[in-house]
C-alpha cells in the first residue's frame, strides 16, 4: 500500500494469526489497590461499589479496543490487593461475606475472574492467614468468579512445609465441597513459589503492594501461531527455527502491547506489563503440546519434550522482550493439562505423567497447572507434590505454581470434566502414601546459598 | 486527525467486490486513501483499503455490522481492524 508502506501479505499474515490460528488476548487484567486510606472504613457494599465503578468503566474501554482493532479480548479480570495485606481480619466470616457479595458484583458487570483472595504464607500463618484458609473451601465451593493464591516458598526465605500441608488440608475440603463438579473450586487456587505482583493470569493474579493505585496488565494467546511458523519452516534446523520463533512471539507481543496502552489511555491509568506467556485453551490450534510436537517431539511426555519446551519458551521470551517495553507478569509457557488439547491426549494415551510434566516446568515455569488427580491422594501425598514443585522455583529462582485438583470419588484413567475454558482432563495416577515423615516433620527449607547476595 | 482502518476482503472473484465495497464507504463518507488487490491462483480475490473514516459520522462497529450484510449477499469475508494493529505488529 502506497500511503502507509504496509503490504498486502502483511495484512494478511495479521489476518491469518487472527481468525486461522486462534491469536486473542487472552486476558486484560486491570490491577485495583485497596491499599487506600479512603477504603479503610468502608463497608462490603462499599467496597464492592467501588470495584463495580472501575470495573465498568473497565469494560467499556476493553469492548472500545475490540471494536477499533477487531482483535478479541477474551477475557476481562481484576486483581486486587492480597485480601490479607488489605483488610486483615480474624473472623472467616468477613471473607466469606466479602466473597460472595463480590461474585455477584462481577457477574452483574461482566467481569470474568477477580483474583486477590491471597495470602503471604511463606514465613509461617498470621491469624488474618488462617481465618482466609478457614473461608476459602466456602469461598471456592460458593462463588464462581473469585480466584484465591498463596505464596509458601520463595528464593529469599525458604520454602515453609508446614503451610503447605495447610494448604493440601484445604484443598482436600474444597475438593470436597465441589465433588458434585468433580472438585472444581480448587481450579481456582493456586500456591506460588516467587509469586509475581503483576500477574494477569487466573488463578494466581493479585495486584502486588508497591503497584500503585490501578494498572492494566494484558496475557496474550498465541500457540496457534508458532505452531504454524513451525510447520511452515520444516526444514529448518533448531536455531534457523528459534529465529522463526523468536519473529513471530515478537509480532504476537506487540498486539498485546497495543492492547495495553490504549487501555490504559482511554482509562487514564498505568499500562503494567504484557505477560508474554503462550497460553492454549481446550481448542483446535491453541495447543501448547502441538508446538512441542510440531518442533518434532514424537509425542509430548517423550524423551525430548523438557529440551522443545526448553528452545520455545527461550525464544518467546526473547521476541517477546524486544517487542515490549514492560514485559512482566509470569511470562514463560503455560502446560496446564485440562486447558490444552495435545496434553489432554498425551494424558490419555499414556505418555504424559505427573513426574514429566514436572521435569518440563523446571524450564518453562509456570508449574503443575491443572492437574487432576485422584480423589483418594492423601494431604502428605499433595503436599509433597506441592512441595517439590515448589523446590523448582525456588531453588532455580523463578516462579513456579500448581493448581492440583483431586477429583473425589474418581480414580486415575477417570476423566474429569470442570467446564468452559478450564476444559477436561483424564485424571492423572499418582504414588499415593497415607503419611510421609518429610511432610510430618513440618519447619522450613531453609532458602537456597544463592540467596545471600548482598 | 485521520481516522485510519484497514479493510480486507477475501473471497472467490466476481463481478461487483470493488463497486458493493466502495459503495458502502460512499453512503457513509468515508474516504479511500489507497487500494491494492491480487487475484490468488487465478481464482481467490485479494483486496486490502485504507480508509480515513475521519469525516465519517459512523463508528467501526456499525460500519463492521453493514459489511456484514454485504458480506453476505456477495458471499466475501470483509474484515476491518484500525491501522494501529498492522503498524504495531510488523514495525519495529
Amino acid at each position: 500500500m502506497l500511503n502507509s508502506n504496509l503490504s498486502i501479505d502483511e495484512i494478511l499474515e495479521t489476518s491469518e494469526m487472527l481468525y486461522d490460528q486462534m491469536l486473542d488476548i487472552r486476558t486484560l487484567t486491570m490491577g485495583i489497590s485497596l491499599l487506600n486510606p479512603k477504603l479503610n472504613s468502608k463497608s462490603i457494599d462499599q467496597l464492592c461499589d467501588f470495584l463495580s465503578g472501575l470495573g465498568k468503566r473497565f469494560i467499556d474501554a476493553a469492548k472500545e479496543i475490540e471494536e477499533e482493532l477487531g482483535v478479541s479480548i477474551v477475557n476481562k479480570r481484576i486483581s486486587i490487593t492480597p485480601i490479607t495485606v488489605a483488610f486483615p481480619r480474624f473472623e472467616p466470616k468477613f471473607y466469606v461475606e466479602f466473597a460472595k457479595k463480590l461474585d455477584q458484583t462481577l457477574k452483574d458487570i461482566n467481569i470474568d475472574f477477580l483474583g486477590g483472595f491471597s495470602a503471604f504464607i511463606t514465613k509461617g500463618m498470621s491469624p488474618q492467614d488462617r481465618a482466609l484458609f478457614s473461608a476459602l473451601p466456602e469461598i471456592l465451593s460458593s462463588t464462581e468468579r473469585i480466584c484465591s493464591s498463596c505464596e509458601a516458598g520463595n528464593s529469599k526465605y525458604g520454602i515453609n512445609v508446614s503451610s503447605i500441608k495447610e494448604v493440601a488440608t484445604m484443598l482436600r475440603e474444597t475438593s470436597i465441597a465441589t465433588r458434585e463438579s468433580d472438585g472444581v473450586g480448587c481450579a481456582k487456587f493456586v500456591v506460588f513459589a516467587n509469586a509475581v505482583n503483576d500477574n494477569p493470569f487466573m488463578a494466581g493474579a493479585f495486584h502486588g503492594i508497591g503497584e500503585i493505585d490501578h494498572s492494566i496488565n494484558v496475557g496474550i494467546s498465541g500457540p496457534g501461531v508458532i505452531e504454524n511458523v513451525i510447520e511452515r519452516n520444516k526444514d529448518s534446523d533448531i536455531l534457523e527455527l528459534a529465529d522463526h520463533i523468536k519473529r513471530a512471539s515478537f509480532k504476537i507481543t506487540r498486539l498485546g502491547e497495543l492492547v495495553g496502552r490504549k487501555a490504559a489511555k482511554i482509562l487514564g491509568i498505568r499500562f503494567g506489563s504484557v505477560d508474554i506467556s503462550l497460553a492454549p485453551t481446550p481448542r483446535e490450534n491453541d495447543s501448547v503440546a502441538g508446538v512441542l510436537e510440531a518442533i518434532g517431539v514424537p509425542c509430548v511426555g517423550y524423551p525430548g519434550t523438557t529440551g522443545a519446551l526448553a528452545l520455545l519458551t527461550d525464544a518467546v521470551k526473547k521476541g517477546g522482550a524486544m517487542a515490549s517495553s514492560r514485559v512482566g507478569g509470569l511470562s514463560g509457557a503455560f502446560i496446564p493439562v485440562s486447558e490444552d488439547l495435545g496434553m489432554i491426549s498425551a494424558v490419555k494415551n499414556g505418555s504424559l505423567c505427573i513426574e514429566k510434566l514436572e521435569a518440563m516446568t523446571a524450564v518453562c515455569s509456570v508449574g503443575l497447572d491443572m492437574i487432576a488427580v485422584p480423589g483418594t491422594t492423601s494431604v502428605d501425598t499433595l503436599s509433597s507434590i506441592i512441595l517439590d514443585e515448589l523446590s523448582i522455583g525456588v531453588f532455580t529462582n523463578k516462579t513456579t505454581g500448581v493448581r492440583i485438583i483431586p477429583v473425589p470419588n474418581k480414580k486415575a484413567g477417570d476423566m474429569a470434566y470442570f467446564g468452559g475454558l478450564l476444559g477436561y482432563s483424564p485424571i492423572l495416577p499418582v504414588k499415593n502414601v497415607k503419611k510421609s515423615k518429610l511432610i510430618e516433620r513440618g519447619g522450613m527449607i531453609p532458602a537456597p546459598i544463592t540467596s545471600l547476595r548482598n | 486527525m485521520k481516522k485510519r482502518v484497514v479493510i480486507l476482503v477475501i473471497g472467490e472473484d466476481k463481478v461487483g467486490i470493488v463497486y458493493n465495497i466502495s459503495k458502502v464507504l460512499f453512503e457513509n463518507n468515508i474516504n479511500i486513501e489507497d487500494v491494492t488487490q491480487k487475484v490468488l491462483d487465478t481464482k481467490i480475490f485479494t483486496m486490502t483499503m485504507l480508509v480515513d473514516m475521519s469525516k465519517s459520522k459512523i463508528s467501526i462497529s456499525d460500519l463492521r455490522k453493514e459489511f456484514e450484510v454485504v458480506s453476505k449477499e456477495i458471499n466475501v469475508r470483509i474484515d476491518l481492524h484500525h491501522e494501529d494493529l498492522f503498524y504495531s505488529m510488523h514495525r519495529v
